[in-house]
């Protein structure tokens, strides 16, 4: 449009100055938007690597709207889940390796308090204790880093 | 962060980049020599070395694909670009002779892909140097994959530093098809481990608990 004035008002001198400056402002904002979408596709990884309640320390790296899509995104994969699989819904972020026993050991990282499984059984998992527990309970923490699956 | 769920956006296949690929942005930033055919009134301050206040025509810059992409009309009003020495005539026949001598990563890190961005210019020599980056990269091809599918749990630096970009890709592509079937054959596909960026926080409060 700004080509078109200088062309009608007869600085068509002008031209060239202006499509270097465009071409810089249209630089400027492939690398703002490109910068700002790999950030949209980190934090969607975070909802399948680390679950759906974010460590502390790195929402307070997101901004507002970050923080709002995490939350839309959330709802999204939450609602497509219902939707899967029957009456309960299937969990997907579940199983992401293919299990091999029902049951697996793990050993405590770090002191987690109690813990309960769907027997009723509460666990204590203090830091080093070692425990013989369903997989499908275990998967979270291990990928948060409190249990670690130890393999005989 | 895993590969798995982080899928960052790819760059582009040939003559078409992709917008947000953060590899074709830096690749885009690589620098070639141009000529300008028309004046730039008020822009005299891009060129440090000259005084005056606009850039005259028939100037020499360096300046980055981007920029020579979006001035460049094919109508060459404004600027035309030279090509770079490693798609030249001379260096074509060295990459004819033997392409796994060479060592594409000081030849520019971004060999194919600035290679085929080059096509954009309407080079009289177009259809020899897109033959010659076809060729070079069938020649390099098998060296490449070949050392990825074989350099299991070793340093692999020697093997990738004459490689461009877009073969290192490659062979990190060929690197994590291996890891991954060796965990397979030792029955640790089913192994579940913590996410990477916990593993990663981890690994930085310790070095800052050791500063």
């Amino acid at each position: 449009q700004v080509t078109n004035e200088a062309k009608t008002e007869g600085k068509s001198e002008l031209i060239p100055s202006i499509k270097f400056r465009h071409c810089c402002l249209l630089r400027n904002q492939r690398c703002i938007t490109a910068y700002l979408y790999d950030r949209l596709l980190r934090i969607r990884a975070l909802r399948w690597e680390y679950g759906s309640v974010l460590p502390t320390t790195i929402r307070f790296h997101m901004c507002a709207e970050e923080v709002e899509w995490f939350n839309q995104y959330k709802k999204s994969l939450a609602s497509y889940m219902r939707s899967l699989g029957g009456e309960e819904g299937l969990d997907i972020t579940q199983d992401m390796k293919p299990p091999k026993s029902l049951y697996i050991e793990v050993r405590c990282l770090k002191d987690h308090g109690e813990f309960e499984i769907d027997d009723g059984t509460v666990i204590l998992l203090k830091k080093n204790s070692q425990h013989f527990l369903p997989r499908w309970k275990c998967e979270q923490l291990i990928r948060q880093g409190v249990l670690e699956h130890v393999i005989s | 962060m895993d590969t798995r769920s982080y899928m960052p956006v790819p760059p582009g296949v040939g003559t078409e980049e992709n917008v947000f690929s953060l590899d074709d942005i830096l690749l885009s930033q690589e620098r070639l020599p141009c000529r300008t055919e028309s004046v730039f009134p008020g822009l005299g301050f891009v060129d440090k070395s000259s005084d005056s206040r606009h850039i005259p025509e028939g100037t020499k810059m360096e300046i980055p694909l981007w920029l020579a992409k979006g001035l460049y009309e094919r109508k060459r009003r404004v600027i035309s670009v030279e090509l770079p020495r490693v798609y030249r005539e001379g260096w074509r026949t060295v990459f004819g002779a033997d392409a796994n001598v060479v060592d594409l990563h000081t030849m520019g890190p971004y060999y194919y892909g600035l290679g085929s961005q080059m096509l954009h210019f309407d080079s009289p020599e177009n259809s020899e140097i897109a033959q010659c980056v076809l060729q070079t990269f069938i020649g390099r091809f098998r060296r490449t994959m070949d050392s990825s599918q074989n350099a299991y749990n070793e340093d692999t630096s020697v093997l990738v530093e004459k490689l461009d970009c877009l073969e290192r890709a490659l062979f990190r592509a060929g690197q994590s098809g291996l890891n991954a079937f060796q965990l397979w054959e030792k029955g640790l596909a089913s192994h579940l481990t913590a996410s990477s960026l916990v593993t990663n926080y981890r690994k930085r409060k310790l070095a800052d608990l050791q500063a």
